[in-house]
């Protein structure tokens, strides 16, 4: 029981990872930029949400609505004013500009919040269960949160593949050159993905600042557990990013139930035993994004 | 006025000067053949029309307007289309995500996916299927029919007939004469000159960045073409180019 207990609650925390993920799989596939400051974005996100409940009061629960439409709209200006021009500097500088960013985003925020760990008090949910069995027990707002991490990879499959602008993403990710010569606008096309990447990722960062506590520099574990996710699932395919968060959940709560300190340690390892014996990832991708 | 107008276009990679100051106008309606040997400059040439390189001098005009400074997604909007050499399928995506991504450019027209498939009718057999396990002819029509998509009144190609069976280039150039019969303007760039030349009403030859040959097609006899072609035996005057009077519709 103890272990179907830690599997539950690992594909439960599993949910969170694949939204922090979704959007750096899209960001990946669309134009072959890795951004190192995805996770600290994230906690951007989380920390403009405490700034509104400090001014505007009510439960956090209303910043969704203020913080998914801003960090979106600082998506396609990020991507516009600084990560185009970084993807003219060659392979290297996208990599420098997007890690120069996570330190400078770390940075102001232990300036302005200090490094003290900071939560969003969402109030009887944050401790309310829902018993599932005799003695496992499930948060409601764990299991908010995947299922929301499960609608938001669903919307974004159905985005890619029904629409005429998901179409665009799927050609620019496919062939770069070749949507340019179709007439496909390769500035908006990234501008959408990156704008897209921070909607997903600020709504990861506010479940993470509601489910536990976050800090300044919570970003870059952030990052290493999306990247582990979507590399576990296979690279540039979204149920590949959300089945590899739940790989990922799941190693590590069952990682802790073995031993308490070794959680991430066994996310670790499940991470690269993937990268060696399936390199490819979980699910082989021949879908969304990448090939 | 003419359709298409380069003037005095200079292109370069890195160094090397793959252009020199070419001069050409297509006028609508018409079929033009490019042809010449691998390096003669026939892609630099689409390159520069389709947006994919700037000319370091020189101007292109399209319908009288400057494009020289548009990017491709931009002349694609403006009815430039371009058929890349190799196809450039979008290979995860099905046939006919392929045709519909030709669609971007919002571009009013004849075209659409019903009339693709049928001038393409072995297309529509294939619309479900990913574009990568087409045929080389089929993924060759897939390539042509995205390009219509955007209604281009200029379309351009390169290679169409690499590494295909004759039957099938046959086809193909079947096809192409419909589409000019629809009212586009085609630039051809091949190698395989004997299909190029059969369709075309105007050709001009490259040799190394520079137009040797010009002409219609029943105007020029063969030796004029291959030595023009292979660059032997340039006549005494090899600064001006043979120019037969241009054909007039």
């Amino acid at each position: 029981m103890i272990w179907t207990n830690a599997v539950i609650q690992g594909l439960l925390l599993g949910g969170l990872y694949a939204i922090f993920a979704c959007g750096l799989s899209l960001m990946f596939g669309v134009m072959r930029l890795v951004n190192l400051a995805h996770g600290d974005l994230g906690v951007l996100g989380a920390y403009f949400a405490i700034i509104l409940v400090e001014h505007l009061g009510g439960n956090p629960l209303w910043t969704f609505a203020a913080v998914i439409p801003v960090a979106a709209l600082v998506g396609y200006l990020l991507q516009r004013f600084l990560l185009d021009h970084a993807l003219n500097g060659g392979e290297l500088s996208p990599i420098l500009v997007t890690f120069g960013l996570s330190i400078i985003i770390e940075n102001l925020l232990q300036q302005t919040f200090g490094a003290n760990d900071q939560s969003l008090n969402i109030g009887a949910l944050s401790y309310q269960s829902w018993k599932i069995a005799s003695d496992i027990y499930v948060g409601r707002l764990n299991v908010i949160i995947f299922v929301v991490a499960v609608l938001v990879i669903v919307a974004l499959q159905l985005f890619l593949s029904r629409t005429p602008a998901g179409r665009a993403l799927r050609a620019t990710a496919d062939n770069r050159r070749a949507a340019a010569l179709s007439g496909i606008d390769p500035k908006r096309t990234r501008a959408m993905a990156t704008a897209i990447a921070l909607a997903t990722v600020a709504v990861g960062g506010l479940f993470l600042a509601m489910r536990s506590s976050f800090a300044p520099t919570s970003g870059s574990a952030d990052l290493l557990f999306a990247f582990e996710a979507v590399i576990i699932g296979g690279l540039g395919n979204l149920w590949g990013t959300l089945v590899g968060g739940l790989v990922l959940g799941v190693a590590q709560t069952v990682g802790s139930q073995i031993n308490p300190a070794d959680g991430i340690l066994i996310g670790d390892l499940v991470f690269l035993a993937v990268l060696a014996f399936r390199p490819q990832g979980l699910i082989a991708s021949r879908s969304v994004a990448v090939r | 006025m003419a359709l298409l107008r380069l003037e005095g276009t200079t292109a370069y990679y890195g160094h090397l000067q793959a252009l020199h100051e070419l001069s050409i106008e297509l006028e609508k309606g018409e079929i033009l053949a490019v042809i010449g040997a691998n390096g003669a400059g026939k892609s630099t040439l689409l390159s520069l029309i389709s947006g994919e390189l700037r000319p370091r001098d020189g101007r292109v005009y399209f319908e009288d307007h400057d494009i020289t400074r548009l990017a491709p997604h931009q002349r694609v909007r403006r009815g430039v289309a371009l058929v890349p050499e190799g196809r450039h399928l979008f290979s995860t995506l099905t046939v006919e995500d392929n045709l519909l991504c030709g669609a971007a450019a919002r571009r009013q027209g004849t075209w659409d996916l019903a009339a693709i498939y049928e001038l393409f009718p072995f297309v529509k057999n294939r619309r479900k299927h990913r574009a990568a396990v087409l045929s080389g002819g089929e993924q060759q029509a897939v390539a042509i029919g995205r390009a219509l998509m955007s209604n281009p009144s200029l379309l351009l190609l390169d290679e169409v007939s690499l590494g295909l069976a004759p039957v099938v280039i046959r086809d193909l150039y079947e096809g192409l004469l419909r589409i000019t019969a629809e009212g586009t303007t085609l630039l051809l760039v091949e190698q395989n000159i004997t299909e190029a030349l059969r369709v075309a009403n105007y050709t001009i030859c490259l040799l190394e960045g520079r137009v040797v040959l010009e002409g219609a097609p029943s105007s020029l006899t063969q030796s004029e073409i291959t030595e023009a072609y292979f660059g032997r035996q340039q006549s005494k005057d090899s600064s001006s180019p043979k120019r037969a009077t241009r054909a007039k519709k």
